[in-house]
């Protein structure tokens, strides 16, 4: 039905040649714009600002990640039960979780009958308002986190990732990186770094969780059997014996500490790396204020007994006497290379991510073969235009010329359209504009044959390309229909270069519509008014 | 120039040999699916790490092997890259390791112990990694997953288009002869033990749209002829649809196959499987249209008239949406 109505709007402008004239040349303009933009310098590098080139073209890594969101909801209902059992305690009743596999139920048990009203107060107050809760007989409750209460959890985790994740790969200088939700799975994250190709080093920064913390030294030993001789009793359970880092090459060490850390991971304020006064690299750290008092609270105290150790990631790096009271400000050495200084500062800056991360999916491009990739799709897709070009003038002589201009127009508007929509051009994507190439000839070829029918019928030149037009247009709109619904599914479906591929066909199909119909008609026209109507011939 | 003018083949007379053509390709693919070289699937799939390395020089796979064996890496297996570009680009080898080493934790580690082995036992020239993929079995799963509901929503999306633009027999001709050629596609990429990547999916679905070009070109024919002329005998014409439409589909589906041949000779090692999938669908696509879709029509007609009662004609739908 569609078709018709366009169909009719075709036969009626058979005239006003000039306005249609115009109306291409405004649009060649308007994509040759598209592609270069206002040249500044030379045409190549306007091309090279304007068309976006994809992690395949011009190198760079390639990663997807997921988000263990799980884990997040596990902290969340640990800090209710926390405050629960802290709210419950005159009750005489204790919140746990009993399955680990269900982090989202808290299961109340213990309460005295009498207490029962109170109980059900605080467990149905405000802070609590995420929780159903239903009581299980024998004066227990169960508190399941509300599902919407869960999904919110969970995308703020998701959230909260990309934005930590962010702020790290800022600080490497990647330019123009892209981070954002990735729609396959659940809870996976997109991460695409134009230019790096150690996948290695980007992994370490992203994923480390980069708990760092200051303890207090009860002991230190030579093994782990020392440290239990010097305790016959076990080690005592406020204290926990770590191991301690002998990144020289030393002899093992392990260290009692205090379990409670004296400073943690959410009270630095700033970290830079630095260097000390043999110029090795370390790391300069800042307190918040708070962390500050209680960190000058603790050294004044302890000023020349003490030691401290700094624990990174549950690894004693480095252990210090304490010379001074220290307030906010500290240093960090450790045996660290520049990178790594580097990267804990980093991290130490944009704090820990809220829940472990794993990854999916790494691909590395090497800048050697993405341009090697380029010069190969370009050498093609010239080849594939010379091919295209020359037989369609042998073989359709005059009309050859109408269509090789249509089709060098059909790729002026994809391009200028990929420079317009910051389309990202891919490898498969050059295969996009190949094939746009071929199949895009399609519609001229169809409408030739037909005028050439035509004409065998013994029809004039203006009613046979009339006629031809008319009659082959159907066929162009249902192939172009189908096509465009195969390459829309696969931009839906597709991920990365694939979706780059299924944009160029698309877009090259459009283009196509008018062009081969449009444009070539109107060239058609062009040459038929030129002529005596009815003594016209066509070179087809 | 012209070719195909005015030809005349009786090509429904020839449907029962276009039948043998089609069932050979198609039984040699499933049974290469089934019994010899299964569906062969690159890391994308699988899940599994695969470095491209590249030589300074002529890489000698021996050496390589005895690298990767002194670090104790284990099922590890290497393929050398034939580059028609040629030159230093030529000196590939792809190192790949099987989904072990690619877990969800611990992701990187194949790539670093590969480059470490070769760092290590490699002296006959440098080498530099080009091209690293590490696909985890979870994302392996989501993209096997998502190539299969793309090639059927593409399918059903285009039955429908076809059911509502003509008539529904057409639409199952149409799909089924996509899916005669997505079968005997990938049947070849079997046959040949050629690996099946993303981009082939890609190249795949494409030719979904393609072939059902070619196939709508000619059911476009049927219809009009179909409109034009209800008292000849089906087969008469639809034999004469496609003599008509001939022309075109021989020029169109050349001139596109001659733009991926050349994708195929120049586009580069990295889109070899893309162009080769396209390089057999086209042919096959062509041949569809002309040697399944269109006698598919007539045998549904022959099959609604041997059960109509006696006497009554049975005409073929001739479409909806028909102009003039």
């Amino acid at each position: 039905m569609q078709a018709r109505s366009i169909e009719g709007n075709k036969i009626t402008m058979g005239k006003n040649l000039a306005s249609r004239t115009g109306f291409i040349v405004v649009v060649l303009l308007f994509f040759i714009y598209g592609i270069f933009g206002i040249p500044h310098g030379g045409l190549k590098q306007s091309l090279e600002n304007r068309i976006n080139l994809g992690l395949d073209l011009k190198g760079g890594t390639h990663l997807v990640l997921q988000v263990h969101v799980a884990e997040a909801v596990n902290s969340d209902t640990d800090r209710d039960v926390q405050a629960l059992n802290t709210a419950l305690a005159a009750t005489g009743a204790t919140a746990t979780k009993l399955d680990p596999t269900h982090p989202e139920v808290i299961t109340i048990s213990g309460g005295t009958p009498t207490q029962q009203s109170a109980i059900h107060d605080i467990l149905t107050g405000n802070e609590y308002a995420g929780y159903d809760v239903a009581s299980s007989g024998n004066g227990g409750y169960t508190m399941t986190l509300k599902l919407s209460e869960i999904r919110a959890i969970e995308a703020r985790a998701l959230d909260t990732s990309i934005d930590t994740i962010r702020e790290r790969v800022n600080t490497l200088g990647v330019s123009e990186p892209v981070i954002e939700k990735y729609g396959l799975g659940d809870n996976e994250i997109l991460v695409q770094l134009p230019g790096v190709s150690d996948p290695g080093r980007v992994e370490n920064i992203i994923q480390s969780t980069a708990k760092l913390e200051i303890h207090a030294v009860v002991g230190s030993y030579g093994s782990v059997a020392e440290a239990t001789q010097a305790n016959p009793g076990g080690i005592p359970s406020e204290d926990e014996l770590l191991k301690g880092s002998n990144g020289a090459g030393g002899p093992d060490q392990y260290y009692l500490l205090k379990r409670l850390a004296i400073v943690s991971g959410t009270d630095f304020r700033d970290a830079q790396p630095s260097t000390d006064e043999n110029g090795r690299p370390d790391i300069t750290f800042n307190l918040t204020t708070e962390a500050g008092d209680r960190f000058y609270k603790y050294t004044d105290a302890n000023k020349g007994t003490g030691q401290m150790a700094i624990v990174l990631d549950n690894q004693v790096r480095e252990v210090a006497g304490i010379e001074s009271a220290i307030r906010d400000s500290g240093r960090i050495t450790g045996g660290f290379t520049q990178d790594q200084a580097a990267d804990l500062s980093l991290m130490l800056r944009t704090g820990s991510l809220p829940a472990s991360i794993s990854y999916l999916e790494t691909r590395t491009v090497g800048p050697t073969l993405g341009a090697a990739s380029i010069h190969q799709g370009v050498v093609a897709s010239i080849a594939g235009l010379v091919v295209v070009l020359i037989f369609m003038l042998v073989y359709y002589k005059g009309a050859g010329v109408n269509a090789d201009l249509a089709l060098m127009l059909n790729l002026l508007i994809l391009l200028g359209f990929m420079g317009f929509s910051g389309a990202t051009l891919t490898l498969p994507g050059i295969a996009g504009v190949i094939l746009t190439i071929g199949m895009g000839v399609d519609s001229n070829v169809l409408i030739f044959e037909r005028i050439r029918e035509e004409l065998r019928l013994g029809k004039t030149a203006a009613a046979a390309v009339q006629d031809g037009f008319a009659h082959a247009w159907t066929t162009i709109f249902d192939t172009h229909v189908t096509t465009v619904v195969s390459a829309a599914i696969l931009f839906l479906f597709g991920t990365g270069p694939v979706k780059g591929f299924a944009v160029t066909l698309t877009i090259g199909l459009i283009a196509n519509v008018f062009t081969a119909v449009f444009v070539s008609r109107t060239i058609f026209d062009y040459l038929l008014t030129k002529k005596a109507r009815g003594t016209a011939e066509l070179s087809i | 120039m012209e070719l195909f003018r005015s030809v005349n083949i009786d090509w429904l007379g020839k449907k029962w040999y276009f039948l043998g053509f089609s069932l050979i390709f198609s039984v040699a693919g499933i049974f290469s699916m089934l019994f010899w070289h299964g569906i062969p699937t690159g890391v994308d799939f699988k899940g599994g790490t695969a470095i491209t390395v590249q030589f300074d020089s002529t890489p000698h796979e021996d050496d390589i092997r005895k690298a990767l064996d002194a670090a104790h890496i284990k099922d590890w297996t290497i393929q050398r890259i034939s580059d028609v570009g040629g030159g230093q680009l030529g000196n590939k080898e792809i190192i790949s390791l099987p989904m072990s080493t690619a877990q969800d934790t611990a992701h990187d580690e194949g790539r670093s112990e590969v480059e470490n082995a070769l760092s290590a036992g490699y002296h006959d020239s440098g080498f530099t990694v080009q091209q690293v993929d590490i696909v985890g079995p979870t994302a392996g799963k989501q993209l096997t997953h998502e190539a299969e509901l793309a090639t059927l929503y593409s399918l059903l999306g285009m039955l429908i288009y076809l059911w509502f633009r003509f008539e529904l027999i057409y639409g199952v001709a149409a799909v089924v002869a996509v899916f005669h050629d997505t079968l005997i596609t990938i049947g070849f990429f079997s046959l040949m033990n050629m690996e099946i990547t993303l981009t082939v999916v890609a190249a795949i679905l494409t030719l979904v749209g393609y072939s059902m070009n070619d196939t709508i070109v000619v059911f476009d024919r049927i219809r009009e002829n179909l409109a034009l002329n209800r008292r000849d005998k089906l087969a008469d014409l639809v034999n004469r649809s496609i003599n008509q439409t001939l022309s075109r589909t021989v020029i169109a589906s050349g001139l596109t196959f001659m733009t991926v041949l050349c994708l195929y000779v120049f586009g580069g090692e990295v889109l070899h499987g893309f162009s080769f999938a396209l390089v057999v669908g086209i042919t096959i696509g062509t041949y569809s249209s002309i040697a399944v879709a269109a006698p598919m029509l007539v045998a549904y007609q022959d099959w609604r008239a041997k059960r109509a009662p006696a006497g009554k004609r049975v005409a073929l739908p001739a479409a909806r949406g028909v102009r003039r």
